[in-house]
Order: C-alpha cells, then structure tokens, then sequence
C-alpha cells in the first residue's frame, strides 16, 4: 500500500514509545512555559514574607531565602532556559547549514576558509572559549544565544558539508546540472530536502547540550542573571553549604526539571533518527 | 606517509597562530583591565598609567600581540597580572591536579563504556541493552555540577563518608592527591563522556559484529567469546579510540565546572579565577595549552587512523 514519506516517519516515530512519551512530555513543559505568566501563582521577582520557607499551602515548592516563590521562578525559569536552548540552537543550525552548503557545494577556498575557521572554533576547549566571550559581552540572556549559536556551527557545518558532497555527486544531481537547471533549483530543490532530516536529528543534540551549557555557565555566574530566573542559576544558591544540606526544595526542582527537559530531547532526536534511517525496517 | 604527516603539522601551526590571534583580540576587546586590577579609590590618574606603562598596556593591541609573540618564542609566557607569578609556573604547579583528575575520568569512562557497551551490543534489542542504553541517555544528560551537589550531598554530607573539598587534608604531610578526594570529582567528571560512550560503543561494534567475516569466524568454532573480544572487539578499537581522544577539550570544559564545586586546585581553577579577575596573560597561558594538547590529540588521532586502517585515502 502506499504510504507518503512523512506518514512512515510519524508512523515509526510512534512506534517508539519511550520517544512518543517524551515527546508528549516535552510538549507540555513547552506548554507549560510558555503559559508561565498565566499560570505561575506569583510573579517570579515578587518577594513574600516566609524566607526559605518549606513547601506549604500557599508555596507548593517553598520559597527562596528572599521570599521568592520557587514554583513560580520553575516556570518562568524554565521559559528561559526552553528558550535559550531553542533560539541558540536556531542560530547555530542556520549558520552551520548556510555555511556547510557553500563549503560542501562550491568547494575550493571558500571550504578551505570555512572548515578552518570550523576546526579553530573545535580546537578551543569550548567552555574556556564561552567563558571568555561571556567576559567580553558581558553575561547575560541574549549575549549566551549569540555565544552557544557562534560556538556550536562548526558540527553542523561539517555535517551538511559531508552530506552535500555525497549529494552532490549523485546521479539526479548531475541530470539537473545537464538539464541546465539555476544552480538556485538544484541547491534548494535538489540537495537542501535531503539533508533537513540529518540536520534536525543533529540540532536536538545541540538543543540538549545548549540546554546544559545554559544552566552551567548560569550557575557559575556567567549566564542568566539574576533577578532573571533561569534553571541553572536557580541552583546557584546550593553552592551554600547551608542551602544544600537543609533546603533541597531550593535546588531539586530546578535540577530534576533541567534532567527532565534534557532527556526528553536527547530521546526525542534519538527516536527521530530512528524513524528517519530507511534501513530500518518496521 | 612522511609528507601527509608534516603537511597536518602545518595546519595545526597555522591553526594555532590563529587561535593566538583571535584570543588575544577578544581580550582587547573585553577592555583594558588596569582599572580592575588596581581596584579601589586610593588610586589615582598617575598611578593607573605607570602601572599600565609597566605592564605594557599602554601600547597598541597589534603591538602588545607582537610582544607577547616574541616573548612566547623565547619561552616567556609572561606574569599574572595578579599575583606576579609566572604564568608557566602557575600552569605547572595546576597542570598535575587537572591531569589527575581528567586521567582518572577518562580511564573510569573508558572502562565502563568498552564493557557496557559490548554487553549492550551482544545482547542488543533485549532488556537489558534496553536499560543500558537508558541509563547512557540520563548520563548524558544531567548536568554535572548537578550530579556533583547529589552527590555531595549523598556522600558528603548525609552518609559523611567521603570528603568534598579539595584534594588532599589539610596538614597532611607529603604532596599530591589523596584517593579519597578524587573519587567524587572523578565520577562526576567521567558520567557524561561515558553515557555518550557506550552508544558509541555499542554501534561500532554492533557494525562490526555483522560482517560476515565474523560469521566466518564463528562458524570455524573458535567460540562466542573469542570472536566478540579478539576478532570484533579488535576492529572496533580504532573508531573508539578516536572518540575517546575526541573527549578531551570536552573534559577540560567539564573540568572548570566541576574542579570550581570541589575547590579542586587545578587548571580549571585557575582558568576561572582568571577569566573573573581579567588575569590576561594566565588565559592566554591556558589557552594556548589546552589548544596544543587538542590539536597534537587531533594529529595523533588522524595519523593513527590512516596507520590502523589502510582504506583511509591520504588525499
């Protein structure tokens, strides 16, 4: 029976429970984040009058040793953090894509400058290269999209510079070329569909660690500032001895939640790889 | 062979000229850092420009970089700004802590990635490759620094087995690390690498295990465990090894993070208190250090593969 292109992928996308799971999950944190200001019971800077208090009634999470009301600063963290992970993987993916066709499909000094500037930015130990530029910008939302978008090009380059030269030298790449085709048909018509789906799979696990690489630098200082909340400096404050030894409603949910989102998308790309390999009969 | 070899090493030159020139931009960028370094209101004008005089800051960025290029040649990587240490001093005296503690990470994640993962691989698709393969994709993806305050706060501080701090007692006679400091810290560090580890183990040598030069094998007699260990295990080596040296400037961030929680006294350290303090001259020391070990692990890395597997085209 027929079946199109995109009705295998969902149809095996799904049968991958532990992905279609997460998947869902992960739908409703991006749910839940984005309804953040309509549901979060307090505003994420409001200060209360219980310090550090324990989950109760009024704070189902507790509050913050300045009051703030933790379930709130959650959602709203996790805004940030859902966001910072999407827009930096965006900016990576787009110049890392951008620059792998041009290196991939034209070659010759223009792929020479490209993949050295690639093998330059991977030859810096990365977080020295983050923490350096986020001394120079300054910390802060914005400046760590640039930053991790900047930083993280050169894999997805790669990527798409390999798979365009396997493309390229096709046989229905070479008819377009006979055919006369505008070399602008042939890059977006021809070779740009067949290396969405290797680069989708390839941004869900720099999604996953610009997620992480958010919510460290955030809690070494150098990300998200504060009254800004975000998951990694939520966990700022268990670098006190006091706060981790007997306030861990501080400093568990934001850390769970960081675990939580992270594994949903490494599972989600990883069932999306699966889904997409056509060797894989199902 | 000779001729592939020395045209790498002038692309890692060449690269790391570039790396040189591209760092020391980026801190002119981040401002001049005299004002921060002689802090405080008790300064005046005259002072501030007597010290950046001493210091040469006063010169243009070209020339500053020209300098610090002349002297690098020399084998003079300058003074911190800070403590008027040397900075090749300070990089030695912080290098053993860093390597210790990247070395033990990097043996206990080799390890129990080559195990898991050829388990993993031999009983694929059962209930156990199942749980492995989970268990790598929640390694991968809890933070570190979050695992280390589990840790700690496990280890620590409820069960008060283990110290957290540091990497020896304080007053202990000798020098160097104690075992018992290193443990946490080398486990937090090795959890991510090894949870990326073991799917990679697991599919070179579910790769390899279908070749038919191994039902070959098999069929002869020599034995399911002779033909995994010897025969599979030896052709999926080189992939793996390369991964592992991939691992290393991913180490050396995780480092920073991690020897920060555990006041380990290592590169990482050092790194971030420079960065904190504007310490130019220790980030470029660092810097430049991290970016020759990467780049001599690229090389080896790339020679070795074109040694081990003779189908790799020299181009």
């Amino acid at each position: 029976m027929h079946e199109s292109y995109l009705h295998s992928i969902i149809r095996r996308f799904t049968y991958h429970k532990r992905g279609a799971f997460c998947f869902c999950l992960l739908a409703v944190f991006i749910v839940l984040a984005i309804i953040a200001p309509l549901i979060a019971p307090y505003e994420p800077t409001e200060i209360s009058a219980s310090f550090a208090a324990p989950p109760s009634a009024e704070h189902w999470l507790g509050t913050d040793q300045i009051g703030r009301d933790i379930l709130s600063r959650l959602l709203y963290g996790m805004r940030v953090s859902l966001f910072v992970g999407v827009m930096a993987t965006l900016v990576s993916t787009v110049i890392g894509t951008v620059l792998g066709l041009i290196s991939g499909y034209f070659g010759g000094v223009a792929d020479m400058i490209i993949m050295r500037i690639a093998d330059m930015l991977m030859s810096f130990p990365y977080i020295l290269l983050v923490l350096v530029s986020a001394m120079i910008v300054g910390p802060g939302m914005w400046n760590i999209i640039l930053i991790l978008g900047i930083v993280d090009w050169p894999g997805v380059a790669r990527l798409v510079r390999g798979s365009v030269m396997e493309i390229r030298s096709s046989d229905f790449v070479h008819s377009s070329e006979i055919a006369g085709m505008p070399r602008r048909y042939i890059l977006f018509s021809d070779i740009m569909p067949n290396i969405i789906s290797p680069v989708l799979v390839f941004a869900s696990s720099v999604m996953a660690q610009s997620i992480l690489d958010e919510s460290a630098l955030s809690f070494l200082g150098m990300g998200v500032q504060p009254p800004q909340a975000s998951l990694g400096n939520m966990l700022n404050d268990a670098q006190s001895l006091t706060v981790l030894t007997s306030m861990p409603w501080l400093w568990l949910p934001p850390g769970v939640m960081i675990i939580l989102i992270v594994v949903c998308v490494n599972f989600v790309g990883d069932a999306f790889r699966d889904a997409i390999d056509s060797t894989m009969t199902r | 062979m000779a001729k592939y070899v020395l045209k790498r090493i002038g692309i890692a030159m060449f690269v790391l000229l570039l790396i040189t020139i591209i760092e020391y931009g980026l801190m002119s960028l981040a401002g001049n850092p005299i004002e921060i370094l002689a802090g405080g209101p008790r300064v005046n004008e005259g002072m501030l420009a007597q010290k950046a005089q001493n210091l040469g800051l006063d010169k243009p960025v070209y020339v500053q970089y020209f300098y610090w290029l002349r002297e690098l040649l020399r084998g003079n990587l300058g003074v911190s700004y800070k403590s008027y240490q040397s900075v090749s001093s300070l990089l030695a005296s912080h290098i053993g802590p860093t390597l210790i503690l990247m070395g033990t990470a990097l043996i206990i994640s080799t390890f129990v990635s080559i195990i898991a993962g050829i388990y993993s691989a031999v009983h694929v698709h059962s209930r156990s490759d199942y749980l492995l393969q989970s268990l790598a994709f929640l390694g991968q993806s809890i933070p570190g620094f979050f695992l280390a305050l589990i840790l700690i706060y496990i280890f620590g501080i409820r069960l008060g087995v283990l110290p957290t701090s540091g990497m020896r007692e304080l007053g202990a006679a000798g020098s160097g690390v104690q075992f018992k400091y290193l443990i946490i810290p080398a486990i937090v560090l090795s959890v991510e690498m090894t949870g990326r580890n073991i799917r990679y183990v697991r599919s070179s040598m579910l790769e390899i295990l279908g070749k038919e030069y191994l039902r070959a094998a098999e069929g002869k007699g020599i034995g399911r465990r002779r033909v995994i260990f010897v025969h599979a295990f030896r052709n999926a080596f080189v992939p793996i090894l390369t991964v592992l040296a991939m691992e290393i400037p991913g180490l050396f961030g995780g480092a920073v993070v991690i020897e920060q929680i555990f006041s380990w006294p290592g590169l990482g350290m050092l790194t971030m208190n420079a960065v904190l303090q504007r310490d130019y001259p220790v980030i470029m020391g660092v810097c430049l250090l991290t970016a020759i070990v990467v780049l001599i692990t690229n090389l080896v890395t790339d020679i070795m593969y074109v040694v081990a597997d003779p189908s790799v085209r020299i181009k």
